[in-house]
């Protein structure tokens, strides 16, 4: 869109408004994600590739990545449950419920990660229960999974709630009519219409999850290889001065999540537009 | 198949929406539900197709019971007004939904159901729209879609509920035509809920006048418009004048003139309501007849071939409506602000309490 065709809308305003959306974009985000990148490029390639091939950091990897998409996947499942529930009845409690989904959002993790602790220790209300089953969850990483689940929560009640509040009662009436068993009726015509809502819900508890820090360092209890978390061995390495190393890993998350959400991006993208 | 409704009381909290009512749909007939929005027409459909349950009463297809039987189990085919097509599938892909949510038993072949598809997007003329999504059709044709997907599960009885309500008046029109048309090949028992009198009159075979839960009229179109069986009916089809009358011994008097009401020979000096069509008033410029009413011309419109004058009398409390031909208005030589002389030619007397006692 060039700024002159801009100029003739009816909306006034646009120089004004993008020019400060870039500017903000640019001192919120761009600057220092950039020089964030920029700070990697000093470093050696060999140097880089040490640093992001550790043992130890592959294996927080593979935790952060793996404990994040479950995490997610189980937000997904229970997320659509929940909002269907405060979608679809009636009950007492309901404003009450519907007020907690967003608690995750405001709670301080660290509050959240001590909580869940206290909770899941072997000596904990629920821990010393789960210990006579053999279910360690404190210092694990299930624990990890269960903290990373906690703050996820909200994404996908919330981008599913308003989609599930606009469907039309006569969709599921015409499938009804047309012959159609309940199970069908959800599977072929409320899911697909919930579908591109799911996906962002999903890419967004994923993404949280992924960043999670506060609440983690808690319930993990940080063993190396076995329950650490990327973003902790990034503030480990900051803190031991190693500059390069934690700027590295960071670099990692970032290409990788970037690249996952993009994908998430554009399947959704990909459906809508199907359905105009 | 025909449908039979036996004593259906349907409530929504305090609201009365259904109150007993039993009437039967004929088989092959095409009925045109008909009353103000609140009348009850659409939740009574609803209970015929399954959506609803009635309070107490009972619905039988052809005898057989159904009031107990889920939706998806009876065979309706409804067609709804804002079409409620699924926008994640194809044209092709709704009109198939019926027949591929079938138990594999009963499923046809990939081929059957193109074939079947396409054999009824043929029917509704949209046989080119197969691939496409129903937001790339206009408003009519997303109707024929829906009703084409109504029809591809073969049901016993189709149920539309204002099904060219969302649409704009011309397409309405030709819409209303060409279900008619339809109806006419396919010869399904049909039922349509509308709150348009024309549309009524025009499309059915029967039409039953609903108002506040209870039917006031069932009937052929020509019954109800000229033997209104009552005032609700009289006013709800179509505009009407209303004189304050006498009825005395067989005729209505209205102001100095008299007027048949050969229905009322044995009641004296009553009061009374006479209700005559814009049509049926005639209109003068001069006082030809010695029974016209004196009348002065208020507002003169003239829509399309047809000229309405809106007149005050002094035998109706409110303006007396009038139509008339342009080329007989023109010959009058009326005005707005002219004095003029009115006759009714004919009307339909009630008496005050008739309501109650036909009730």
């Amino acid at each position: 869109m060039s700024i002159t065709l801009a100029r003739r809308r009816v909306i006034p305003g646009f120089g004004l408004t993008m020019g400060f959306t870039l500017l903000y974009m640019g001192l919120i985000f761009l600057v220092p994600v950039g020089a964030f990148l920029l700070y990697t490029t000093t470093m050696s390639w060999d140097t880089f590739w040490h640093a992001v091939t550790q043992r130890q950091v592959v294996a927080s990897y593979k935790l952060s990545f793996g404990g994040s998409l479950i995490a997610a996947t189980i937000n997904l499942f229970f997320g659509a449950l929940l909002a269907w529930v405060l979608v679809r009845y009636r009950f007492p409690g309901k404003r009450l419920i519907d007020a907690l989904v967003d608690l995750p959002f405001a709670l301080p993790t660290a509050v959240a990660g001590i909580a869940l602790v206290t909770l899941y220790a072997s000596t904990g209300w629920v821990g010393q229960y789960l210990e006579l089953f053999g279910v360690r969850v404190a210092y694990t990483q299930l624990g990890v999974v269960v903290a990373l689940t906690y703050i996820g929560l909200p994404f996908v009640v919330r981008t599913v709630q308003p989609v599930l509040e606009d469907l039309e009662a006569e969709w599921e009436e015409a499938s009804a009519s047309l012959g159609a068993d309940r199970f069908t009726t959800i599977r072929r015509v409320i899911f697909p219409a919930l579908f591109p809502a799911l996906l962002t819900g999903y890419a967004l508890a994923f993404a949280r999850a992924l960043g999670e820090y506060g609440s983690v360092v808690f319930i993990s209890g940080n063993l190396p290889f076995r329950t650490e978390i990327t973003p902790l061995l990034i503030v480990a390495k900051a803190e031991q001065y190693d500059y390069h190393g934690a700027a590295a890993i960071g670099t990692v998350m970032l290409v990788v999540a970037f690249a996952m959400l993009l994908v998430i991006n554009g399947l959704q993208w990909w459906t809508s537009r199907r359905h105009g | 198949m025909s449908i039979e409704i036996d004593r259906v009381n349907k409530r929504f909290r305090d609201f009365v929406a259904v109150d007993d009512v039993s009437l039967t749909f004929r088989e092959g007939e095409l009925t045109a539900l008909l009353g103000p929005s609140g009348s009850g027409k659409t939740t009574l459909l609803r209970i015929i197709a399954g959506l609803e349950q009635p309070d107490t009463g009972r619905i039988r297809f052809h005898g057989e019971d159904t009031t107990d039987l889920h939706v998806s189990k009876r065979g309706v085919g409804f067609v709804f007004q804002h079409y409620a097509l699924f926008k994640h599938m194809t044209v092709f892909q709704n009109v198939a939904y019926g027949l591929t949510v079938r138990p594999r038993a009963t499923r046809p072949t990939k081929d059957e159901i193109k074939q079947k598809v396409m054999r009824l997007l043929e029917l509704v003329q949209l046989d080119w729209t197969a691939h496409r999504y129903p937001h790339q059709l206009s408003g009519g044709q997303r109707q024929r879609i829906a009703l084409a997907r109504a029809l591809a599960v073969e049901p016993k009885v189709l149920l539309l509920d204002e099904p060219f309500g969302a649409l704009d008046a011309k397409v309405r029109a030709e819409l209303r035509r060409w279900l008619r048309r339809l109806h006419d090949d396919i010869h399904v028992t049909s039922v349509f809920v509308t709150h348009d009198q024309e549309e009524a009159l025009e499309v059915s075979d029967r039409v039953v006048v609903m108002n506040k839960g209870r039917v006031e009229q069932d009937g052929s179109p020509e019954e109800v418009y000229d033997h209104p069986a009552n005032p609700f009916v009289y006013r709800f089809l179509g505009n009407v004048n209303l004189f304050e009358a006498r009825v005395h011994q067989g005729s209505a008097h209205i102001g100095g003139i008299a007027l048949p009401a050969p229905e009322y020979a044995d009641q004296r000096n009553e009061h009374g309501h006479a209700y005559v069509r814009p049509h049926e008033i005639e209109v003068f410029a001069r006082q030809e007849h010695a029974d016209a009413l004196p009348a002065k011309v208020e507002l003169v419109s003239v829509v399309g071939p047809a000229v309405r004058l809106e007149l005050h009398t002094d035998a109706s409390d409110a303006l007396v409506h009038a139509e008339l031909p342009k080329h007989r208005y023109r010959a009058l030589g009326l005005s707005q602000g002219s004095d003029a002389w009115i006759r009714p030619l004919h009307s339909r007397v009630f008496l005050p309490d008739e309501r109650v006692l036909n009730g």
